[in-house]
This record gives structure tokens, sequence and C-alpha cells, in this order.
């Protein structure tokens, strides 16, 4: 009971303060990969695989797979519902009294300033995610898993290539999962 | 009742053919919303997707609501959030089932690392490209450095650095006299 209640307010909170939809859950998420047991770094980045090859939004998605590994189907509705709650109240509130709400000056401000901040929340969960997927601890050392690292290198070149910018994530994973069963990574 | 069962159903359709949510579900919003049902109008759609961008929350369920709640009040806002979140609960609970009884052979390991790989470079790709759109002058640079450095390096909240980021925006705001729009 106790440990539903918590996950729905980590989820709460992620819906009150994620701002620009999605990836911005991820630093959330991460926090509460370090903080609570519920899922580690690695399953995270799963669920970031999946989220993106799934229908649904991914914010939604990704709530309801970390719901899901916590405590079951209970946990997912639980944390979907709590994330999407603090979204309802706003903007229903938004919508009834404030018309013109977005082109408000202070309102403009405050995005101004939040925007580039997750792009730097977003690179730090990434700096992290590559820390934890693409090197080993050992002995306080990081030793660099080399066929990870070569096949991140050449997936974000290709991302940044004319003809395969446009694929869809999940024909990535779906690459990269047949690469890393070939190779045995 | 028959009106919120269509809202229900209108954004169950939505959730279920979304890939990726935020933005790549704009043409598929005003395909369902504005040309097939007249529900809103392409300006109105436009103007709650401003509002969902710049207000805390997942994009799609922003939207969802606010549509919703022009159609029928607060129930409506209910109801078609619900509805857009409904296909993703039954799906992704599939899929964390089938993982579940998958994660031993080592094969699906062997993929499941490919995979990490993989994430991880669509994720430097999307900082790339959030990088090129938000860091547009120096102000911007030094809020993402700030936040980027208070988060890696320091157990600062994620909450907090979004509070102060907000407060930066603001007195930036008035320092510079909404100059650098």
């Amino acid at each position: 009971m106790n440990q539903a209640f918590l996950l729905m307010f980590e989820f709460f909170k992620t819906g009150l303060f994620a701002i620009g939809g999605g990836p911005a859950t991820i630093p959330f998420l991460m926090e509460m990969a370090e903080r609570y047991p519920w899922f580690t770094m690695s399953e995270l980045s799963d669920m970031i695989a999946i989220s993106e090859s799934t229908p649904g939004p991914i914010g939604i998605n990704m709530a309801t797979f970390a719901g899901f590994r916590t405590l079951g189907l209970a946990g997912g509705i639980l944390a979907t519902l709590a994330l999407v709650f603090p979204s309802i109240v706003i903007i229903i509130i938004i919508a009834k009294f404030l018309e013109g709400f977005h082109e408000n000056r202070t309102v403009q401000a405050v995005f101004r300033g939040i925007r580039p901040a997750v792009t730097g929340l977003i690179a730090a969960a990434v700096l992290s995610m590559i820390r934890v997927s693409l090197f080993v601890e050992e002995n306080g050392k990081l030793r660099p898993q080399v066929k990870s690292l070569i096949l991140c290198a050449v997936i974000f070149v290709l991302l940044q290539w004319k003809k395969t910018k446009k694929l869809h994530p999940a024909v990535w994973f779906l690459f990269a999962a047949a690469v890393g069963i070939v190779f045995q990574f | 009742m028959n009106e919120l069962w269509n809202l229900y159903a209108a954004f169950f359709r939505i959730g279920i053919l979304t890939f990726g949510g935020g933005l790549t579900m704009l043409p598929l919003l005003k395909y369902e919303l504005v040309e097939k049902r007249h529900w809103v109008t392409e300006e109105t759609l436009l103007d709650c997707y401003a509002i969902g961008q710049c207000t805390p929350g997942i994009i799609a369920v922003n939207t969802a609501t606010f549509v919703g709640y022009k159609r029928k009040g607060i129930p409506g806002g209910i109801v078609a959030t619900l509805g857009m979140a409904s296909p993703s609960i039954v799906i992704i609970t599939v899929v964390a089932l089938f993982l579940q009884a998958l994660i031993e052979y080592p094969a699906v390991q062997y993929a499941l690392m490919g995979i990490r790989g993989g994430v991880c470079a669509l994720m430097l790709n999307t900082v790339y490209t959030l990088g090129k759109k938000s860091l547009i002058n120096p102000a911007c640079v030094a809020i993402c450095a700030a936040a980027f450095v208070l988060t890696f390096f320091t157990p600062v909240p994620t909450v907090l650095v979004i509070v102060c980021a907000a407060v930066a925006g603001v007195i930036l705001d008035r320092v510079t006299g909404g100059a650098d729009k």
C-alpha cells in the first residue's frame, strides 16, 4: 500500500514538472531508478526502447511500464493515472479561465527559461545512461564495451544521414537487437 | 453519455495510432479531430498544441484534455484522456509480461544489450536536435549548462532545477525587456 502511494506520488510529481512531453519524463524516471528499487538504469533503457516502438504517447508508455515493473497491472494503471492527473487539472483550469494563456509574457518567459534547462537535464540523463549501457564498472574503473560503443556510434551517424534519419525508432531497435544477437554482445 | 463514449472512442483510436507522441501526432490529430469529426477548428487545435507545450505533462494528454473539455466540459476532458491512455496500458502490460517470460534466454539478453546501445544513439540524437532548437542565445546555453552540471555532478532534485530555470527565464525577460524573443 505504502509502495503504491509512493509510486503515485513520484508519477504525480513527474506529471507536474515534466515540461516538454515524453523525453522530459526521462530525468525523473532516472531519479526514481537511483532512489527506489523499482527498476534499474538498464531496465529504464529497455523501457525507453519499448515505449518508442509501441503505439501510444511515450510518456504514458513509460509510466505504464515502470508501474507494471513495480507493482504489476495495478501499478501500471496507478502510475499512468497519477501522471495524467496534474495535466487534466491544469489544462481544464487554463481552458476555463485563462484565455490567451500561452501568449502571456510571463508564461512565455518562464518557458524560455525551462526549455534550455530541459535540454540540459536530458543531456545529463543520456550521459548517465551511456555510462551504464556502454561501459562496465570494474574495481572502480570504467571499461568500455567496445561492441556497444561501435553500434551506438554507427546508429548515431546514420541518424544524421538524410536517407536514414526518418526511419522509425522501432527499425533501429530491431537492427540493434539483430546486431546484438549475431555478435553476442 | 453517447457523446462521452464518442470522445473516448476517438481518443482511444488516436492513442493506438500514435507512435512516439508529441509533435509526431499533429497530422493525425488534424485528420481525426478537424477533418473527419469537425470537433475543433484547425486554429483551436494549434492553440491547444501551443498550450500543451508550455504546460507540464505529456503533450498528447494535454491535447486530449483540452479537446475533451471543449466538447463536453470536465467529464469530457477526463474521458478523452482516459481514451488516449487506455491502449498504452493494455499494450505495454502485454509487452512487459512477454519480456518477463523471455528474459532468461541468452539470445534475448544479447538482443537487449544491442538495443541498449541503440537507445543511447537515439537519445543522443534527441539531445542534439533539442539543443539545436532550444540553445538559441548565450543565456540559453548558460541555463542548459547549469542544469546539466547540477544534475550530473550534484544530487540536486530535478524539480528544483526546473523551478530555478523558470525563475531565471522571468529574470532574463525583465532584464532584457523581452528583447531576446
